[in-house]
Formats: C-alpha cells, sequence, structure tokens
C-alpha cells in the first residue's frame, strides 16, 4: 500500500480549533488498551485522529477531525467514543465541501 | 428566549433548505439552526445537484445558483490494477435547457440557497449547535441550543441534522447507525484551468462529465469510487461500505484508497496538474428501504441524510433530500391550515406522502441491493479483472485465433466462479434491481 502524509492533506482544510475542549473523547483508555482487538480507530479514521501507541495503549487528538462520525460508528462492541458536535461555529470549516 | 416559533429546522443543508424555505414561503414563523459558521461550511457531498427537486422549490433557481457544469456525458468504469472496462454515455439531449443535472460545491450552493431561505422569511441562526431535544412527555415541544438562555420552542422540530442525527438518537427516536448501513467516503478537491479540464474530457464550456468506478480499488469492499468535472476544479473520491473498512484484513486506510484511486493509470493522466484545496470524509446513509428509521412522531420529523433519505444504487442523495424536505414542509403547512397540531397522527400524512413520492417507491425497489453486495464479494474482486482480462485477450492481436480466445475467456471465468456461482451472482443482482 501506498505511505501517505494525511497531515499535507488536513494542511489544506481550515479548522476554528475549540482550544482545550475537544468534541470527542476515548471514555476509558484502558477499554482500548485491553479490551479492544482490531482498534479499527486506528486505521479507518479518515483524519488519521487516532493513533496505535506502542504499548497498546489508542490516543486520539480531534484537531484534525472530519466530523464523519466513523469511530463512533465503528465501537460497537465497546461503545468506547463519546462523540458530540463541536460547539457552534468551531471544528472543520469546509471552503467546498 | 421566551419566543415560539411555528417550525423549528435544525441544519442548513438541502433538507433543511427546502423545508425552511417552503414552510416561510406559505408564511409559518420559522427558525433554522446552523452549527456552522456559514451554511454549507459544514456540508459534504459528491456533488451532484439533481434539478428536478430544486425545480419544484425554486422554478428559477437557475438565474443566480451557483452551478459548476450541466453534466452532458456519464461514464461508468470498471477497473482492475491496472486498467478499465468502461460505458460512456453522452447527449446532445443533455446540452439543452433545461438541463437535468449539475455538479456544484455544496459551500456555495448552500449558502445559496440559504440566502433565498432568508428572503423568503426564515430566521437564521448559525455557529450554534442543538444540544437536545426539549421534550414534554413524549411530545418534542422544542430545542436547546449551546447558547446562553439557548431553549426555544415550537409547535414541529424538523430534523435535518445529517446522518449524524446525535438528536433522534439522544431522544430515542432511533438507535444509533449500523456500519453496514453507511459508507465511508473521502474525496479531493483539485484545481486546474478550465481550458485544460475542457480538452481532457472533451467538453466545451459549462458542459460536465461524470465517471463513477467500481472494481479492485476498493479491495473487495463494497464501494465505488467517483471522478467530477467542476468549473475549474475535479472532484475525485472513494467510498465503502464503513463496516467493510472496518474488517478490511489489510487495514487500508481511506486516503491510502483514495491515493491509490489517484495513482491508477487510467485516472493519473485526467487528474494530472490539479492542485489539492481541501480533504473531506463524510458518511452517507446507504442502508436503504430497511435502514430508514420512523421519521415522524408527536410533535417532530426527520428529512434528509438523517431519514436515511439516500438511494446509492444511482447515486442520488441531495434530490431526495430535498423532496423529502419538501414534503415535511407542506405537511405542516397543510396541517396549519386545517388547524390540527403537530401530534403523530397528524404528521403520519408526512410519511404517507413520501410512500407515495419516489423517494420511497426507489428505495423499496432496491431494498435488497445492500444484501446482495454484501454477499458477494466477487462484484468487487473476482468479475472486475475477469471482465478486464477477458478484454484484453480479446483486444489483443497475437496470432492466436478468435475461437481459441474466447473458449479461454468463458474458462476464466468458469474457473474462477463456476457456473452455479456465475448463474447465482447474476441473479441475485438482476432481482436486486427488477
Amino acid at each position: 500500500m501506498i505511505a501517505v502524509n494525511v497531515e499535507e492533506k488536513l494542511f489544506q482544510n481550515r479548522y476554528k480549533v475549540d482550544h482545550g475542549r475537544p468534541h470527542i473523547q476515548i471514555k476509558d483508555a484502558d477499554v482500548c488498551k485491553n479490551d479492544c482487538e482490531a482498534q479499527s480507530c486506528t486505521y479507518v479514521c479518515p483524519a488519521s485522529c487516532y493513533k496505535a501507541e506502542g504499548n497498546r495503549a489508542v490516543t486520539l487528538i480531534t484537531d484534525g477531525c472530519l466530523e464523519c462520525g466513523s469511530c463512533r460508528v465503528i465501537c460497537t462492541e465497546h461503545t468506547n467514543v463519546a462523540w458530540e458536535y463541536p460547539r457552534g461555529g468551531h471544528g472543520i470549516l469546509f471552503k467546498f465541501g | 428566549m421566551a419566543e415560539k416559533f411555528d417550525a423549528i429546522v435544525v441544519g442548513a443543508g438541502p433538507s433543511g433548505n427546502t423545508a425552511a424555505y417552503t414552510l416561510a414561503k406559505a408564511g409559518l414563523k420559522v427558525l433554522q439552526i446552523e452549527r456552522g459558521e456559514y451554511p454549507g461550511s459544514k456540508n459534504v457531498q459528491g456533488a451532484i445537484l439533481y434539478a428536478d427537486a430544486l425545480e419544484k422549490v425554486i422554478p428559477d433557481f437557475r438565474d443566480d445558483a451557483p452551478l459548476e457544469r450541466h453534466v452532458i456525458e456519464q461514464r461508468i468504469w470498471v477497473l482492475d490494477d491496472n486498467s478499465f472496462v468502461g460505458t460512456h454515455y453522452r447527449s446532445d439531449d443533455y446540452n439543452k435547457p433545461p438541463y437535468n443535472r449539475y455538479t456544484i460545491i455544496r459551500a456555495q450552493f448552500d449558502k445559496w440557497f440559504s440566502s433565498k431561505v432568508r428572503e423568503a422569511g426564515a430566521l437564521l441562526i448559525c455557529e450554534t449547535t442543538v444540544e437536545e431535544l426539549l421534550m414534554d412527555g413524549d411530545r418534542c415541544i422544542g430545542v436547546r441550543c449551546d447558547r446562553k438562555g439557548g431553549e426555544v420552542h415550537a409547535d414541529v422540530v424538523i430534523l435535518a441534522d445529517g446522518v449524524n442525527s446525535t438528536l433522534a438518537r439522544k431522544a430515542g427516536f432511533h438507535g444509533e447507525l449500523k456500519a453496514g448501513n453507511v459508507a465511508l467516503a473521502v474525496k479531493e478537491i483539485l484545481f486546474m484551468p478550465e481550458e485544460v479540464i475542457q480538452q481532457r474530457f472533451n467538453i466545451n464550456e459549462e458542459e460536465g462529465v461524470v465517471i463513477e468506478m467500481m472494481g479492485t480499488l476498493t479491495e473487495g469492499m463494497v464501494g465505488t469510487g467517483f471522478l467530477y468535472t467542476n468549473k475549474d476544479s475535479l472532484t475525485i473520491g472513494v467510498g465503502c461500505m464503513l463496516s467493510d473498512f472496518k474488517a478490511n484484513p489489510l487495514k487500508t486506510t481511506p486516503y491510502a484508497l483514495l491515493e491509490k484511486l489517484k495513482k491508477h493509470p487510467s485516472i493519473a493522466p485526467l487528474i494530472e496538474g490539479g492542485e489539492m484545496k481541501e480533504y473531506c470524509a463524510h458518511l452517507i446513509p446507504e442502508g436503504g428501504f430497511h435502514a430508514v428509521p420512523k421519521v415522524y412522531g408527536e410533535g417532530w420529523m426527520i428529512v434528509g441524510d438523517s431519514g436515511g433519505f439516500v438511494n446509492a444504487a444511482h447515486r442520488e442523495g441531495s434530490n431526495l433530500a430535498m423532496t423529502t424536505g419538501r414534503l415535511a414542509a407542506e405537511t405542516v403547512i397543510a396541517a396549519k391550515a386545517a388547524g390540527k397540531p403537530m401530534t403523530a397522527r397528524t404528521l403520519k400524512a408526512y410519511k404517507d406522502s413520501l410512500d407515495d413520492s419516489f423517494v420511497m417507491k426507489d428505495l423499496h425497489k432496491y431494498r435488497e441491493l445492500p444484501q446482495v453486495l454484501h454477499d458477494s464479494p466477487h462484484f468487487f474482486t473476482t468479475y472486475p479483472t475477469l471482465v478486464s482480462r477477458a478484454a484484453k485477450t480479446f483486444f489483443t492481436v497475437d496470432g492466436v485465433d478468435k475461437k481459441t480466445k474466447q473458449r479461454e475467456i468463458l474458462g476464466s471465468f468458469r474457473s474462477a466462479r463456476r457456473w452455479r456461482g456465475l448463474v447465482g451472482d447474476a441473479f441475485k443482482l438482476w432481482r436486486a434491481f427488477r
């Protein structure tokens, strides 16, 4: 598979980041680490917000989030994603959409 | 806010705008709430606009709507890793006004549509997220926004809040989306000079081409790629069922899939030199007929993507969105005129008119298609490869006689799927499309 730098793609997008108030959160980090075999959020998220760390931990940085909702929908076994829309006016601002 | 409205519309996409426009035009007091900085700033689509649905609400939209190109040619390509077999349908009939469909840029189009909604008299508030519906028992009486004192009341709330309708879910109207009922699509917009686009796609000014693609590019996942010509940009994207992304043993990321599509030898020359200006992702409700939730109740209605109104087989969405928005609004207007309360009993008329329209008729027609495609991954792996190999065998001149070539082609199909599999797949597909 081709190596792709997704950060480079996201760099073209316009965001109004709600600093210190991420709209999506991992409810319980231990569940990702200990109970989730697949960790599919780490490769399904189209903005690569979820990263698999070496120690099986999963980290989440929502700054580049495209608000598609995939992470919430695929986390069916553990429903470990707390997903809300960003506060009004914040988040991704599509120029073309 | 002590003010009370006849109707609150949540969301300013095609369904919300159509609903708000229709209601305001009829003289109702309408509040529309949009979480984006401006209407369109949160919205993503391919994007094709089908004229008919919009014409029914704004007949003269062509006078000032921001449209990119009217589509005169539709291509359907089946790709394997380094070739395509395709059909192209081009008709000069599509080149005569009134045009049937257009490519659009949603951020611009939605902004324009919203200006019409405000002209019609609706009150629009942007940069405001609705956090939950206000319920009195099982009756929806308004919304609570993320603003100070952000409680607003209305006789009816129309949910046009898109595929991730957190409001309907929190209110218990329906459950969580299923990964098998939504497609995850990613796309990029690539800018290049108008003349280059026109030369490459063999079109004149304002004329457009649409390419829909399927094949090995999705690695066996149920999905398609697309390439649309805008005025001075191209839109290229790929989408697969979310459940298939999740289950893909190769753990392919959506952006890697898109990159693979862009590098395909049949695609790369078409997009070469394009300057990437935006990368988007979006879920598309493709569950069809069986995935449509209950769309009305005591004081509430659901329209557009949030009701799952997408015809995946024909790549239609915004026209279903606008039609459901219009039918919901007309239901409210009729009830209001008759002096009826906005109860589930009254609002059932919305579902009846949906059933009567092309919206539910089309979804019903293709109700088994998602399952058929899900059950036969061969449509996305084996068959594209076989079809392209067959074409290659047939068109390569190498001293082998045609009868031998024909036997070889038939043999390759038979050994890959056996007659039973071939006939079975063909029958299931035919039945799903019948």
